[in-house]
């Protein structure tokens, strides 16, 4: 595999957002992973959410860890720094870099493998933290880049291609982000762009941990009928709490939250999927009730999709900190050396 | 009955105590009156893995002659803990002292006879003076300290100063602190013979000189070196380092106009989390380092490979101690060379700086963040237990208001409308090291993406091996361009032409000078090189290629300097002998002066009279 260049012809026509750019300035290199894969719809959703929301793209940093879905920050915002890190480990680099630069767009994107198995330390932690960030994981219940073994997100009882049944219990990422305190918590369905792309601006405009957990079924290894992150099991067991259309400002999130109603949904592969349950008494803005509810719909075999929970003013760890407002990386030797003059105090203190 | 030892301001004094005792305190306020008396003074802690119960030792190196290092033996065991009272006695020097509670009368088998005995009812007395537990426990401490100045010498009322700035504005804790001292220096004055054979006698040794702990100086040369990122995990003997860095950062970067941190500080939930901390705040611009010991080196391994691939600036400052688990590793060794040298999978290998005291703490922490920016990639600070965690005698810490931190190779958004080309690993100044761009620097150009190997010069993805190899080809350019900017090696030749030499490093530095000393007094002269970083400048393999022999004097089992000496500088092994100490305890000069001079007389060469060479 060697790096293919895109063709970075700008059709004069194509629109731009009130940023001047075009849909294209958010695009990367060609994917290369499998075609149907759903990490490549994720993809398309982040560059559709960042160009319709005039995110700057080299104002944001994309770090991933390792597995395809890891590989996917190639793939789009090409005039973005990125950053492949090591598995399961990008909460940590993602941290230390929010920390050096606390202007940027922190984007991570991780794996289930990557977040839940080698990872789930790291995850749970940047999440208690606070990390300002948007961080997706896209759950396919497997390893896809090391063929097809489970991952700890795989439904116990849920058999991989080649037969093996799973009898360990499933993590539920939601769930747990809810628990670990982050204060964005969606998830949503690969294949599902007008649900997935509006929680993506979300989490974008949410200025504390946002998790969105995304169903992203692995087509070379679990989209078979034992598998149950496959589109069609999720097609079946999916409830979506709420819609998210338009944009609202990140303090009116819970105020104006419409309450949920039946619609359809296009899936990247074309297919309409009806989302059979609506919400109505769903309020986003109560954490306890989110897991409760949570737990209630897997019970009853359920993949609850939607925003879940979103805290209207939220805490960021630079808060936590206290930090100075700018970016810590562009401070210089007079905000940072306190000098000879306090050196030889020091010393004086010390004989 | 050997004859009591005759020193004055050249002795050890050793305490052994019990964890919690609150014997820590009282120790502490003998060796700095000791140092106030204008008598250099060593203390070194011995402690176990427990907070309250298990033994622990301070020892007292007193030296008018300014050696630093342990000398080895103890001259006045002040035995305050029964549990060790046998070895303890045993490791008194013929004509030595022993000073104990005689409160319970010991059987006679129980002591020496060639060694003068002191009793002096501590328990008693303070039973009698105190009706509170924790008074008895805390005034005992005290009391031996009013004993033992009286005893050596030592001016009471140094000590009643310091117990002043110990408890200043605090009268309610002064006074009784000052009348436990009194009452133990009068009553060894109305009942035991002072003074004994080892005295204090004022002098003007000290000068100018600060005493300090490493963790301390190292946090400090952190705050110098302009770090603003931190990201730890609790360790002894390393966390000292970043309590440290958070209260010199309160002090010294608290925003005076807004009262915010210029500085961020995380306790992450490991050393993996740690290191990924440091290496994404370095990537994205920011200084940034860790503190840690030996098992937190183990788990970072990995990042570490990724950031010398990667080419992300990162100090991991490493406070060496024994090996795993729990005991042992609250003892002092120089065992992480290897493992931090050669950190990570994959062919790697990283720039390491070797302290010898506070003040080269102080000086090579700073001096870390430029190297790591220079060079882009990962740069270690060993120091150890013997240097962090005891107070030490040493030269004021110095810095340059002139000078000016070193970004390193850093493309700007000004360069880059200039139209300047940029290659994340383009070798565009021949010595290896590239240019890179921070997040967020240009619109359109200068972006790249972040990986660990598989990449050509421009950051692309690439897994064509000419593409590997070319890059792995300049990092050892690079690494060859970092032996021009780490710290040079310091020479202290003999008195005399010398066919042997001697490499050392790090906390055997005291040690070693007085071990030279002492060799050259037997007529043994021996040019001693102290290596002071990693990759080794050519000098050191021509010292070594220079000598017969040259002895590599370490605190570890394996010899890993030798090995890396072997390993990375070329060296003829050959002309190398370990001399090696590793059982927790930092190295003595009687043990390497015994041991250099066992080897010379092996080497058959006979010691010649000053004058010619030995
Ligand atoms: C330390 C370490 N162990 C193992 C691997 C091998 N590995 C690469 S990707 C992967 C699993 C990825 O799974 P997931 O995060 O779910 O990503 P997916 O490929 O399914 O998108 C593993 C185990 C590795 N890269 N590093
Ligand atoms: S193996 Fe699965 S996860 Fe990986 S690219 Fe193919 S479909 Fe996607
Ligand atoms: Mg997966």
């Amino acid at each position: 595999m060697t790096y293919l260049a895109k063709p970075r012809l700008h059709h004069p026509t194509l629109p731009k957002n009130r940023r001047g750019y075009t849909r294209r300035d958010y695009e990367g290199a060609i994917s290369t992973l499998c075609a149907g894969c759903g990490h490549d719809s994720i993809s398309a959703a982040l560059i559709q959410a960042c160009f319709e929301l005039d995110v700057e793209p080299h104002r944001v940093a994309k770090l991933s860890g390792i597995g395809c879905s890891s590989k996917t920050p190639t793939y789009f915002l090409g005039n973005s720094h990125g950053f492949n890190s090591v598995h399961g480990r990008m909460p940590s680099v993602l941290t230390g870099a929010n920390l050096a630069n606390r202007d940027l767009l922190y984007l991570g994107v991780s794996g289930d493998g990557d977040s839940a198995s080698i990872g789930l330390g790291q995850f749970a932690h940047c999440m208690r933290r606070g990390v300002n960030m948007v961080y997706i994981v896209e759950n396919n219940g497997v390893y896809g880049l090391t063929k097809g073994q489970f991952s700890a997100t795989a439904d116990r009882g849920s058999k991989s291609k080649r037969g093996v049944v799973n009898t360990d219990a499933a993590i539920d990422m939601a769930q747990l982000a809810l628990q670990l305190g982050a204060s964005f918590v969606a998830r949503s369905f690969s294949g599902d762009k007008e649900q997935l792309v509006p929680l993506i601006k979300a989490a974008i405009e949410h200025r504390g941990a946002a998790f969105i957990d995304v169903v992203s079924p692995c087509v070379a290894f679990n989209n078979h009928a034992g598998s149950t992150k496959s589109y069609d099991y999720v097609r079946e067991h999916n409830e979506a709490v709420n819609r998210l259309d338009v944009m609202v400002p990140r303090a009116a999130i819970s105020a104006q939250y419409p309450p949920g109603s039946v619609r359809a949904i296009t899936l990247h592969d074309g297919s309409t999927m009806l989302l059979h349950k609506l919400a109505a008494d769903y309020d986003p803005g109560d954490r306890i009730r989110a897991m409760n509810y949570l737990a209630e719909r897997q019970a009853q075999g359920q993949v609850v999709t939607g925003l879940l929970y979103a805290e209207a003013e939220p805490e960021d760890l630079h808060a936590s900190l206290n930090t100075v407002s700018g970016p810590l990386n562009a401070l210089g030797e007079r905000e940072l050396c306190p000098g000879a003059a306090a050196l030889e105090k020091f010393n004086a203190s010390l004989r | 009955m050997a004859t009591p030892i005759e020193a004055v301001n050249d002795f050890v004094v050793k305490f052994a105590n019990i964890n919690g005792s609150g014997s820590a305190s009282a120790n502490a306020l003998f060796a700095k009156a000791i140092m106030r008396m204008g008598v250099p003074v060593s203390p070194r802690n011995i402690f176990p893995s427990n907070i309250q119960g298990l033994p622990t030792w301070y020892e007292v190196r007193v030296s008018e002659q300014c050696h630093l290092g342990r000398r080895g033996g103890v001259d006045l065991m002040v035995a305050m803990n029964p549990q060790t009272w046998d070895r303890d006695l045993a490791e008194i020097e013929p004509g030595g002292y022993l000073f104990y509670d005689s409160t319970k009368p010991l059987a006679r088998a129980k002591f020496r006879d060639d060694v003068t005995v002191i009793g002096m009812p501590l328990t008693a007395i303070c039973n009698d003076a105190y009706s509170d537990a924790r008074q008895r426990q805390l005034f005992k401490n005290i009391i031996y300290v009013g004993a033992l100045a009286a005893l050596l010498d030592i001016d009471a009322d140094e000590v009643a100063e310091l117990i002043g700035e110990q408890y200043k504005g605090k009268e309610a804790l002064l006074k009784p602190n000052v009348h436990a001292l009194q009452m133990g220096r009068d009553y060894a004055r109305a009942n035991l013979r002072c003074p004994i054979g080892l005295r204090v006698r004022r002098a003007n040794a000290v000068g100018n000189r600060i005493f300090i702990e490493g963790n301390n100086a190292t946090a400090l040369g952190c705050v110098y070196g302009g770090a603003t990122v931190a990201a730890w995990y609790p360790i002894t003997p390393s966390s000292s380092v970043a309590e440290a860095f958070a209260r010199h950062c309160k002090r010294y970067r608290t925003d005076p106009d807004t009262g915010k941190a210029r500085y961020a500080i995380v306790q992450a939930e490991d050393e993996l989390a740690s290191i990924g901390m440091v290496i994404g705040a370095g990537w994205n611009g920011a200084r940034a380092f860790t503190c840690t010991s030996g098992p937190g080196i183990s788990l970072m391994q990995e990042f570490i490979g990724l950031a010398y691939f990667a080419e992300i600036p990162a100090v991991i400052i490493d406070v060496q101690r024994g090996g795993p688990s729990t005991g042992m590793p609250t003892r002092t060794q120089q065992s992480d060379l290897l493992s931090c040298a050669y950190a990570s999978h994959g062919d790697t290998k990283h720039p390491l700086l070797f302290p010898e005291d506070p003040k080269e703490a102080f000086e090579m922490s700073a001096q870390a963040f430029d190297l790591a920016e220079r060079l882009q990639t990962p740069v270690f600070v060993l120091t150890d237990l013997d240097i962090g965690m005891n107070e030490r005698l040493c030269a004021p810490l110095e810095w340059d208001d002139t000078q000016r931190y070193d970004r390193g190779k850093v493309m700007t958004r000004a360069e880059l409308d200039q139209g300047r080309e940029f290659g994340r690993y383009l070798d565009v100044d021949g010595d290896g090291i590239p240019f890179r761009t921070y997040p967020g620097t240009h619109p359109t150009r200068g972006a790249y993406f972040t990986r660990g190997t598989t990449k050509d010069r421009y950051a692309r993805y690439s897994e064509a091996g000419p593409d590997y190899v070319d890059n792995m080809l300049r990092l050892l350019r690079k690494f060859e361009t970092a032996k021009s900017l780490v710290p040079k090696p310091e020479l202290a030749a003999a008195k005399h032409p010398a066919r042997f030499g001697a490499i050392f490093y790090g906390s055997t530095g005291p040690a070693m000078r007085e071990a030279l000393a002492s060799l050259a007094a037997q007529g043994i002269y021996v040019n001693a090189l102290r290596v002071r970083a990693f990759p080794f400048q050519d000098e050191i393999a021509a010292f070594v290629a220079s000598h017969n022999k040259v002895f590599v004097v370490e605190q570890n089992r394996d010899a890993q300097l030798k090995t890396l000496l072997v390993n990375d500088a070329g060296v003829n092994p050959a002309g190398l002998i370990p001399v090696l100490h590793y059982d927790g305890t930092p190295i003595t000069a009687r043990f390497i002066t015994d041991a250099i001079a066992a080897q010379v007389r092996k080497l058959n060469v006979r010691p010649i009279q000053s004058g010619k060479a030995a």
